[in-house]
């Protein structure tokens, strides 16, 4: 094919309007949102002292650390969808949540405590939780994938790590609320080694699908 | 190359407005740029010439199907650039070669550079004959026979909608099938 008959081709497919990748994204996330959910309340529900736990600062800081993942891994997500965008001045967004994380580290270790920082680190849940984030968040993570496909990342790994951190953000935000392990020393052990785990997995996944 | 930039960006805007005019004013012009940058990345990858009309229409392809990741109040040319930037490498790296693109390939054009001779794309058209026979069938008759959407939908007994739908769908195939082979 001559490359001006491409182009006349090219021009010919004009009115099929292209949804943006924010919207994609969005769309595939609410798709894949029920699996995780129904996922969820199956094997593991809320935790039954839910009620009382909520007066426990602690216990929503958790939801606090997991949704600014979420939401700053969509935010850098969304930016890099763009051939020409560069990381550089967003990728410091990622830190937010890891910032939030190491001030609740540092405010309960200046609470008295009735358990020693080691036993509160290892909690009771650190096998579950390293399971279920990442079990929750498969779902999600094709979801995300199949979001920012519609863009055009120039690091297709890069954008898929992001994927794994969106959905690694989702999913340990549902799973916090069946967790009794409230101490940011939990969270930041076994709830970061679950994020890394799936971030990997969309790295990898992101530098085959990821290619435009 | 300023003039040049905000040339491109213009008729991009004007694209997207729905001007198809505008939108083959512009994928006319940035095909010789284009061209050259294939060539010169291809040049410093110790490989033949020959494949830069393959690139090319890979890229143009690529810039058909991301256009609305481009953001209408940024200029037109960083984001084109980085699209053919990327298929570049892709090219190189299906092809075996080590990635060495240089950021200028397709940014600078050389003043009176010659226009040498064009080797024929292969590759598209290759693929082409690969699709289901409905894109394959619409791909055709718009491409090769230049026939209209609505002369399209009559020779086939479509609807000019699914003749929109099939061009759309092709297109997207070939350039799936573009990045994998």
């Amino acid at each position: 094919m001559e490359t001006d008959q491409l182009i006349r081709t090219l021009a010919a497919d004009q009115n099929v309007r292209s949804r943006s990748v924010g919207s994609v994204l969005a769309m595939a996330l609410l798709c894949a949102l029920p699996i995780s959910l129904a996922g969820f309340f199956a094997v593991l529900g809320f935790r039954p002292d839910i009620m009382t736990a909520m007066h426990n600062p602690f216990f929503d800081f958790k939801f606090v650390v997991t949704s600014s993942l979420a939401a700053s891994a969509i935010a850098v997500g969304l930016h890099l969808s763009r051939p020409d965008a560069s990381p550089r001045g967003w990728i410091w967004l990622l830190l937010i949540p890891l910032a939030l994380l190491g001030c609740g580290v540092m405010s309960e270790m200046m609470m008295p405590q009735s358990r020693p920082w080691l036993v509160r680190l290892i909690g009771n849940n650190s096998r579950a939780c390293t399971m279920a984030i990442p079990a929750l968040a498969l779902p999600l993570l094709a979801g995300a994938l199949i979001g920012l496909r519609q863009g055009a990342q120039a690091r297709p790994a890069l954008a898929g790590a992001l994927a794994g951190l969106m959905s690694s953000g989702l999913a340990a935000t549902l799973y916090a609320s069946h967790c009794t392990d409230d101490s940011p020393l939990f969270v930041i052990t076994w709830y970061s080694l679950a994020t890394a785990l799936v971030t990997a997995i969309g790295a990898l996944a992101g530098s085959k699908l990821l290619r435009f | 190359m300023r003039g040049r930039d905000d040339e491109w960006t213009d008729l991009m805007r004007s694209a997207n407005a729905g001007d198809g005019t505008a939108y083959q004013r512009l994928l006319r012009a940035v095909t010789p740029v284009l061209r050259a940058g294939a060539r010169r990345g291809l040049a410093r990858a110790g490989q033949p010439g020959d494949q830069a009309e393959d690139i090319v229409q890979d890229i143009l392809l690529a810039v058909h199907l991301k256009r609305h990741t481009w953001d209408a109040n940024a200029p037109f040319a960083p984001w084109l650039f980085a699209v053919a930037r990327n298929k570049l490498i892709d090219a190189l790296r299906r092809r075996g070669r080590r990635i060495f693109v240089n950021i200028d390939d397709f940014a600078e054009t050389l003043a009176g550079e010659p226009a040498a001779e064009t080797v024929p794309a292969r590759e598209v058209a290759g693929h082409l004959e690969t699709l289901p026979a409905r894109q394959r069938d619409v791909v055709k008759s718009i491409a090769v026979d230049s026939a209209s959407i609505k002369a399209t939908a009559a020779k086939f007994n479509m609807s000019e909608g699914a003749v929109r739908v099939a061009l759309h769908r092709g297109l997207a195939s070939l350039a799936s099938r573009l990045r994998k082979d």
